[in-house]
């Protein structure tokens, strides 16, 4: 029970050793495009991605560190996403970064560091390694978006950033030393076993839980806490947005379930409420901000908040005694949405940077004008994005909608019924916007006739991610039952 | 592979191929692989017409397959006597429009033919689809191309138009997605709709899905008052895209009353049949004035097409043999004459570039050919008895009849309404001495133009003279439906 068992961590071991690695290399590389240090940190991220895919197929439960994380099937199928996440990330990321001198060594140890707690923080079973990841991640982030020292905008963004970051950090900590304060422990299986057993200080956790909440929520950036989305999407340079908005997601996915959910199922009726008013003031208040938006960035920081919210409507329905059955639909359902809305996301800002080029930003949606004529290829996986965002089918979006829908509706609760009306009005809210693009790429005529430049990479990645989110799109079956049977075994065990 | 299957794939595997490889420099390459794949659409779905068994209202043609096993969502296919002639209706459809487009689309004409076919094989898979959740797929899925379709080649106002369209048919189906969903859950986990018709459901669970429903296909139809997006999309559509509309699109909603509404939700149907009656009723007196007054004559035939899909759903509601069918009958008859008006107009628009009835007078003077097509279908269009659009409402009428007689009264002054907004714009148009220098100069319809016009004549005639073959199909599956709606489903 106590050992160590190394064995378990090795990905995150590896990654840690990857990451210093890449750091001294880098200092040896002249390379004006980096490409030892980048091919070096690709190449062990695969391998790290590769663990936990075999490891999630294995399908054991490990315990490791003395309890205190936990290997289990959902943590790496989290951490293998969010892997993958960086891994197209970074690609993405090296021809717009290259030109504007921010393609260093620390972009991509620091992009490293940001997984490594993200991975760090979905295998957590303790309320510290929560704690370490996020900051771990946290930091690395504030240091990542401050990247292009001489760019004012990005250094505000970075302060913003870093200051409601720790903000929420402090209320996080904060919630989870009163939770101690009333369960007695700091590993989330004790905590889940002491609120069952009823030997708690009940006024104590619930107000442990509304800092909590409030600290997830501004990691997840839902309303009222998502003030710094907008700003920090916008102000940091592009590559950095896509890591800021692809894995991180899913860590916070996963920390909300590790402490939401298996610490704290028990008192389920107290955060579920809190969770029900943060989605639906985040997909009205994110949808609605994000028509008013012509900064392409800032929409897309709205959109991710409405998105958000879709999401944590799956989180709503309740453990009802020991039947998990309607829990972890939900649950499951929020997963594959989460998924689904970051491999959809980072291809939006994959083709952002595309038009982006030398002294030029492509920010403003009007940049998008025409590209249907500029380029159909292009413009055709941009529709495909953006209907996904919107929620239509034949893409991935359209049955993360319908799986959280149908999760909601399946508790068969006038309430949930006719929150999922709700829901579905302001994803119409929201297809306006996202149509919007399509409008602009297909029906304006292009202000800038000029051929867009890419590397064979980025073309070959971007194509795979439209086809990706079209294919998963018509068969989404496989990943929805990863998902599935990811949950399930977090919430039996 | 099955025939649906082959209906459904082969037109959208085209499409997305003339998406990839054509160019504007291959035009005329692109122009007739799409009519081949078009005509080739068509050819597949005949045995469908040759192999219907009439005797039965059980599904024929049926395809089953897992799809998303997670959800218990299938690949499940079939035709019965409601849906069976929309098949062939729809790749026709598809085929006069790839003709229409011949000379007239110059721009990306590549993406303008494979956004129809892509639609084409979309639209047979809303007919075909027998699994709740594969319907919701094909059936939002037009959106996408219709969309472009409306932005890319449509008029001045394109953008409103589509922005309209799209956002009014997924107001109303999002709600749908949500009746679905409920009706999974209730089910046990199955999005089978023949399941679902079997289903017991209590009173105030069957009304709140009747109204998801209901909105959903309202809109699609479109009913009064929701019905305020069709002439928008109708004005700025290019003429292929205002033939796909009218005659297949609008068929989407009012199909879903036969397959979802009815026999789903019986009871509710009956207690709000008075609601949809009334809509009906409406839509057809009221909107039959509305055309009267249009200067605009793709407004003009817009708002008939909403009068005449009025006729659809009266039938529907009044629960009789003749009222159904005569719906159904109606469905198929309009998507040939509707489609038929819109490409008159076409042809009209694209020597002059006008609209406008006031552009016009004595057409039939300097084009006697195409004057006698386009006075033809007017009389189509107002129910002249001998072609198509006499038949359904005809039906429909008698059916009424049942219901009783002042509400079959209501219905008929459409037959008054109708031959007074079609005669009077065929008075303007084409009568009368020639107005102006433009329309001296109109030179009559070339064999293209000749071609698709007279193809479509044989259709609407043929329907008007001959309809046993389309009741014959329909007459044991509307029998069973209406049997089914009889029962009520409460309670058991």
């Amino acid at each position: 029970m106590d050992k160590m068992n190394w064995l378990a961590i090795a990905p995150e071991i590896l990654l840690l050793v990857a990451a210093l690695v890449v750091a001294m290399v880098d200092l040896w590389v002249t390379h004006p495009r980096r490409t030892p240090s980048y091919l070096l940190a690709q190449a062990s991220l695969a391998v790290v991605a590769w663990m936990h895919a075999a490891r999630f197929d294995a399908g054991e439960t490990v315990y490791a560190m003395q309890r205190m994380v936990v290997a289990d099937p959902m943590g790496h199928l989290l951490a293998f996403f969010a892997t993958l996440a960086v891994m197209i990330s970074l690609a993405y990321a090296r021809p717009y970064a290259a030109p504007r001198d921010m393609l260093k060594g620390e972009l991509i140890t620091l992009s490293m560091f940001s997984l490594l707690g993200i991975n760090v923080m979905v295998s957590a079973n303790n309320f510290l390694v929560v704690y370490l990841g996020l900051e771990l991640m946290s930091l690395s982030l504030y240091a990542l978006v401050a990247l292009r020292r001489d760019h004012a905008p990005s250094t505000e963004a970075a302060m913003k950033y870093f200051v409601l970051g720790a903000l929420a950090s402090g209320f996080l900590l904060y919630g989870l030393s009163m939770m101690y304060g009333a369960t007695g422990s700091l590993e989330i299986s004790e905590v889940f076993k002491a609120i069952s057993t009823g030997q708690i200080n009940k006024a104590v956790l619930v107000l442990g839980i509304v800092f909590v909440v409030s600290g997830l929520a501004f990691k997840l950036g839902a309303v009222p806490f998502h003030m710094w989305i907008p700003d920090v999407y916008q102000g940091a340079p592009t590559a950095v947005t896509v890591l800021v908005a692809g894995a991180p997601k899913l860590a916070a996915f996963g920390i909300t379930i590790r402490l939401l959910v298996e610490g704290m199922s028990g008192v389920a009726q107290d955060w579920q409420q809190m969770m029900i008013l943060l989605a639906v003031a985040s997909m009205a208040l994110g949808n609605l901000a994000a028509i008013a938006q012509s900064n392409l960035k800032r929409m897309l920081a709205y959109s991710t908040i409405g998105q958000i919210g879709f999401m944590l409507l799956g989180l709503t329905p309740t453990v009802v005694g020991t039947n998990t059955v309607s829990a972890a639909n939900g649950y499951s359902s929020s997963m594959f949405y989460i998924v689904a809305y970051v491999f959809t996301t980072l291809g939006t800002f994959g083709i952002v940077m595309l038009l982006s080029r030398q002294g030029f930003e492509s920010e403003q949606i009007d940049d998008l004008k025409g590209l249907g004529k500029r380029s159909p290829w292009y413009a055709a996986v941009m529709a495909i994005f953006m209907f996904s965002l919107a929620g239509i089918p034949p893409t991935v979006g359209f049955y993360a909608k319908l799986a959280v829908l149908q999760a909601i509706v399946a508790t068969n609760e006038a309430l949930y019924i006719w929150l999922a009306v709700i829901a579905v009005l302001l994803s119409l809210v929201a297809a306006f916007y996202y149509l919007r693009l399509v409008k602009v790429m297909y029906f304006d005529e292009p202000t800038d006739t000029r051929a867009i430049e890419s590397t064979g990479e980025v073309r070959t990645l971007l194509s795979l991610n439209g086809a990706a989110v079209l294919v998963f799109g018509l068969l989404p079956g496989g990943l929805l039952t990863l998902c599935a049977q990811a949950i399930v075994k977090a919430l039996t065990s | 592979m099955g025939l649906l299957s082959l209906a459904i794939w082969l037109p959208i595997a085209a499409g997305v191929l003339l998406l990839a490889l054509g160019r504007d420099d291959n035009a005329n390459a692109v122009r007739w692989m799409a009519l081949v794949a078009a005509v080739a659409s068509l050819l597949v779905t005949l045995p469908l017409i040759t192999g219907f068994d009439a005797s039965t209202a059980k599904m024929q043609f049926e395809e089953n397959l897992v799809w998303i096993e997670r959800f218990n969502v299938h690949y499940r296919l079939g035709v019965d006597g409601l849906s069976m002639w929309f098949v062939p209706l729809t790749a026709f459809i598809t085929v006069i429009v790839v003709i229409s487009a011949w000379e007239v689309i110059t721009e990306r004409v590549n993406q303008y033919m494979g956004a129809f076919l892509i639609l084409s094989g979309i639209m047979v898979g809303v007919f075909s689809a027998l699994d709740g959740l594969l319907f919701y797929v094909f059936f939002e899925a037009t959106l996408i191309p219709m969309y472009i379709i409306i932005g890319v080649w449509g008029g001045p106002n394109r953008v409103y138009a589509a922005f309209k369209f799209f956002l009014y048919t997924l107001a109303g189906s999002l709600l749908m997605l949500v009746a679905l969903a409920y009706l999974y859950y209730k089910s046990g986990g199955s999005f089978d709709i023949l399941a679902w018709h079997k289903l017991p459901l209590p009173a105030n669970a069957q009304t709140l899905l009747f109204f998801a429903f209901f909105l959903a296909f309202a809109v699609k139809v479109p009913m009064w008052p929701v019905h305020t997006w069709l002439p928008d999309a109708h004005v700025e559509a290019p003429t292929g895209g205002s033939v796909v509309l009218a005659a297949i699109m609008l068929k989407l909603g009012a199909y879903g009353f036969l397959r979802f509404s009815l026999p789903i939700t019986p009871d509710a149907s009956h207690q709000w049949a008075w609601l949809i009656v009334a809509l009906s009723l409406i839509a057809v007196i009221y909107i039959g004035l509305v055309a009267l007054v249009q200067q605009d004559m793709k407004k003009l035939v817009a708002y008939s097409s909403i009068a005449h899909m009025g006729f659809c759903t009266l039938g529907f509601f009044i629960f009789t043999e003749l009222g159904v069918s005569g719906g159904i009958v109606q469905m198929v008859s309009h998507g040939f004459v509707s489609g038929a008006m819109f490409l008159c107009i076409g042809v009209l628009y694209d020597r002059v570039h006008s609209r406008e009835i006031a552009s016009y007078g004595g057409v039939v003077n300097t084009m006697p050919k195409f004057a006698a097509f386009a006075v033809f279908f007017a009389m189509a269009n107002s129910g002249l008895p001998g072609t198509s659009g006499f038949v359904g409402e005809w039906m429909v009428i008698l059916g009424t009849v049942k219901a009783g007689f002042w509400l079959a009264f209501l219905a008929a002054t459409a037959l008054i309404f109708g031959a007074a907004y079609n005669l009077w714009m065929v008075k303007r148009v084409y009568f009368g001495a020639v107005a102006n220098d433009d329309v001296k100069a109109l030179t009559d319809v070339n064999s293209r133009e000749f071609a698709m016009l007279a193809i479509l004549a044989i259709a609407v005639l043929w329907m008007g003279v001959y309809p046993k073959p389309f009741t014959d199909v329909m007459h044991v599956s509307v029998t069973e439906l209406l049997k089914h709606v009889a029962q009520s489903k409460l309670g058991g």
